[in-house]
């Protein structure tokens, strides 16, 4: 039964941009794709409290090296992208092998990758020369100007990002299945609980935390790249540092980060929803959509902290579960 | 003075006390005794407020303590030094007594307090400068007890004030104990030691998986045959 | 050659420490004493110098009535945030207050900009430059300077030689222990969180007299703020003061032979590999 609705929603999101829907729409649903993939990419490490709010940097650093290999030594994408997507896993790798080796967690842990989304936007901005600083930069046009470019993977046409976003996101949702069904979830379990216990049973704690950290950098990566070719533009505030970092935490938060599709009902609600807001009040009060946003947030973290979805599944569970037996009295407890 | 009348408490889903009576007349010394993990320790801290009641009542002095916050034990006379000390490691002598003073009614003759308890522990008075941390463990349990009794309690819960010491400073900890007692305060006193707290207490409760199994004067639980056997080895 | 350029530099570091001394104080206090980090500290700044603004630009009151309002307003706020964000979730993981307070960062930020819009706003004052032998000082720095120790002075009294400070110094070390003695460690937190509130106001005062205030400054001090406290060891206030000075020179230094940027950039990077190296903070006991 799940297994034709999830075929029929496929289907529906593969005849989407034929529908003869507004553009705007398409565009609404790109970006719901691209943020959901880096949505569910966050939660591989969120789901088992390695809270990193430095995310932004992984994006950053995909994204700009993608662009600057094209601008600056005309390297097509198709070369760039995984170059890019390799920065991303290197820069993973520097920050989370000495993390993880020496034990550092929690409240530290997401100060430090804090730290690591700053470096990579201020790196950004100091980096003028080549990247524009804060007033950002745009990949140069594949010339001669032509409308579909697979080249330099410049499209006029906005469905052929659709259908890359699409195909990236489901990848997303696919790893995330992946890991869900494997021995490294009920690993990256046991040591969200306890590391010692875990690392005395044999657990390899810093290979199993290092392994879901390249992952996770590695989509997030693959959504900056996505980002900046679809919108042609990159900005170090919108790639990287905190703003955004706390923007996707947000996000999965709201959705509920511990299921497949919270991340990506999180973006969609809050895309939709600062969409929506927008339209609402215009151009009067600048501000106020994300004031209500930021409000919003607090409230989803205090009376909701599973998220939308999670709360959904816990109110079905409740339905569903029968009320417990109540104990006899002469039962010992444990002494 | 204190009345515990068919308690029950525990923590979450997990039953720890059942159906406790129990009673400390003012002036008493009275012990409770029993193997490790028998709820002691959870007998004081709903004694103190820090647990709350599923069932039964508590009374200090007439007056029904139920449900109140835990710091209005202490203001009910009621002061609880805990297991293992538990002073601030990284502040003075004087610091840690002082904080054992914070209530307003205390606060307001806290000199006064604080003599009377240098008066009671010249040694304190000696090492009141020294960081707490770096005492050593019976200069630690006289701290605790000290601290416990700047808030001038009138009845004074010692939770295994021989824990971790060696036998001669046990020895000496129950000493000051006793003096303690003869100055008057009304002690209730958890420990595992049944040998040596026996001769300290006027009369004693035996707690074993959460309720009472047996109560009565020393004298009487050191004659107690299944006592004899089960604890004392003879 | 004695370079007077570097000179200044290093001066222009110890000043601006004193500030960010002062603002790591604040943050190190409530984590030390509640055990959470306030995300949105540095937005609490940005509400405290647009609070000074109001009143001084806006509503054209004097600055000794603006200055003392102003920290009376953040010290407020922060109790409303510890009431009204940190309490309910005082009990569920770390992580739910960590993004708490950022998702009040993203409150305050917009909140200004809706407010105040986008621009950067300035009060207008001119502080004179101080010339000695050669050196150039700024007042206004220089003044920061000497509040901000005074604020860290008068911390350090509070803490040690009242009954309050030293309970929240007791509170600190073990909670459980405090209400065994008839401490209402609920009262305990916001009072903490007021004091923490008024030296975020009281840097407030510090940084609208030397500079422009905009929804987003704080996210030009928070992060390294954030990066003081956990380098002297999240919680050890002393640790905190003294990181704070060696931050301030490595940007300061940093700033005169690169880019400001850069120098940031360097600071953050120096404190990474130090999370490697003693990952509970460079001057935190292990424990």
């Amino acid at each position: 039964m799940t297994r034709w609705l999830l075929l029929a929603g496929l289907a529906v999101l593969v005849v989407l941009p034929f529908a003869g829907l507004p553009l705007y729409f398409l565009h609404l649903a790109i970006l719901i794709l691209i943020w959901g993939m880096i949505g569910t990419a966050w939660s591989y490490m969120g789901r088992f409290g390695l809270v990193s709010l430095g995310h932004g940097g992984f994006m950053g650093v995909a994204a700009y090296a993608t662009a600057l290999l094209w601008n600056e030594f005309h390297l097509v994408p198709w070369l760039g992208i995984p170059i890019g997507l390799l920065m991303s896993l290197l820069l993973a790798l520097a920050i989370g092998y000495p993390a993880f080796r020496f034990r550092v967690v929690g409240h530290y842990f997401a100060l430090v990758t804090l730290a690591l989304g700053e470096v990579v936007r201020l790196s950004i901005i100091a980096a003028r020369e080549h990247t524009g600083g804060s007033l950002g930069m745009t990949p140069e046009r594949v010339q001669p100007p032509t409308d579909v470019s697979w080249y330099a993977m410049q499209f006029t046409d906005k469905r052929y990002f659709y259908f890359f976003a699409l195909a990236c996101w489901l990848l997303a949702l696919w790893v995330w299945s992946r890991i869900d069904r494997s021995m490294a979830r009920s690993a990256l379990e046991a040591i969200s609980e306890d590391e010692v216990a875990a690392a005395s049973v044999g657990i390899h704690v810093t290979k199993e935390k290092l392994r879901v950290t390249l992952i996770s950098a590695a989509f997030t990566g693959l959504g900056g790249v996505l980002l900046g070719l679809y919108q042609q533009y990159l900005n170090p505030e919108s790639l990287s540092g905190i703003g955004i970092s706390l923007e996707i935490v947000f996000a999965a938060i709201v959705g509920g980060m511990y299921s497949a599709p919270g991340p990506t009902i999180g973006a969609v609600l809050t895309i939709l929803f600062r969409e929506s807001l927008r339209t609402y009040f215009g151009v009067q009060l600048i501000g106020m959509a994300e004031t209500i946003y930021g409000l919003l947030l607090i409230l989803f973290i205090i009376f909701m902290p599973r998220g939308i979805y999670g709360a959904l599944e816990a109110w079905l569970a409740r339905r569903a579960a029968t009320p417990p037996a109540a104990p006899s009295p002469g039962a010992a407890p444990i002494a | 003075m204190l009345r515990l009348h068919d308690v029950s408490a525990g923590y979450g889903t997990f039953q720890a006390l059942w159906n406790v009576e129990l009673e400390v007349r003012a002036g008493e010394a009275v012990a409770v005794v029993g193997p490790n993990g028998a709820g002691k320790t959870t007998l004081l801290r709903a004694v103190s407020g820090q647990l709350p009641l599923r069932e039964g009542d508590l009374e200090m002095e007439g007056r029904s303590l139920r449900g109140l916050a835990p710091h209005r034990f202490v203001q009910a006379g009621i002061a609880h030094c805990p297991e293992n000390r538990r002073l601030f490691p990284r502040m003075t002598v004087e610091d840690n007594l002082k904080m054992g003073a914070f209530i307003p009614e205390a606060r307001r003759h806290y000199a006064e307090r604080l003599a009377w308890v240098y008066g009671l522990f010249p040694r304190l008075r000696e090492r009141r400068g020294q960081i707490a941390g770096t005492l050593s463990g019976g200069e630690q349990q006289m701290c605790a007890i000290g601290r416990a009794l700047m808030s001038r309690p009138r009845l004074l819960l010692l939770d295994e004030p021989s824990a971790g010491l060696a036998p001669v400073i046990v020895r000496q900890v129950f000493e000051l104990v006793r003096r303690i007692r003869d100055e008057g305060f009304t002690v209730l006193i958890v420990e595992q030691n049944i040998q040596q707290v026996l001769n300290l207490v006027d009369r004693a409760y035996l707690l074993e998986v959460g309720r009472v199994r047996a109560s009565g004067t020393s004298a009487e639980l050191r004659d107690n045959e299944f006592l004899r056997k089960a604890y004392l080895g003879i | 050659m004695f370079d007077f350029f570097l000179l200044e530099a290093i001066m222009g570091g110890v000043l601006f420490g004193g500030v960010l001394a002062l603002l790591s104080l604040g943050l190190n206090l409530v984590f030390g004493v509640i055990d959470v980090v306030w995300i949105a500290y540095a937005e609490l700044v940005m509400v405290g110098m647009y609070t000074i603004y109001t009143f001084h630009s806006i509503l054209g009151w004097p600055l000794y009535v603006a200055a003392p309002l102003g920290i009376a307003v953040v010290a407020v706020l922060g109790i409303a945030v510890h009431r009204l964000i940190i309490a309910p979730i005082l009990d569920t993981p770390p992580i739910n207050q960590l993004l708490a307070t950022g998702g009040l960062l993203f409150f305050l930020q917009s909140f200004a900009t809706l407010v105040f819009g986008s621009q950067f706003r300035n009060l207008g004052l001119t502080m004179p430059i101080l010339e000695f032998y050669e050196l150039y000082i700024s007042f206004a720095r220089l003044m920061a300077f000497c509040v901000a120790i005074v604020g860290i002075v008068g911390l350090y009294l509070f803490l040690r030689r009242t009954y309050v400070g030293t309970a929240i110094r007791a509170v600190a070390q073990d909670r459980e222990v405090m209400s065994l003695m008839g401490v209402d460690t609920k009262r305990i937190y916001l009072i903490t969180s007021a004091v923490g509130g008024g030296l975020a106001g009281l840097a407030s005062v510090l940084l609208v007299l030397q500079q422009d205030v905009h929804p987003f400054i704080g996210l030009t001090f928070g992060p390294i703020t954030f990066m003081i406290c956990v380098l002297g060891g999240l919680g050890n206030l002393i640790g905190g003061f003294i990181a704070a000075f060696v931050i301030s020179q490595v940007i300061s230094i940093g700033s005169y032979y690169v880019s400001t940027e850069l120098s940031y950039v360097i600071a953050f990077v120096l404190f990474i590999v130090a999370m490697f190296i003693r990952p509970e903070g460079l001057f935190q006991k292990r424990s």
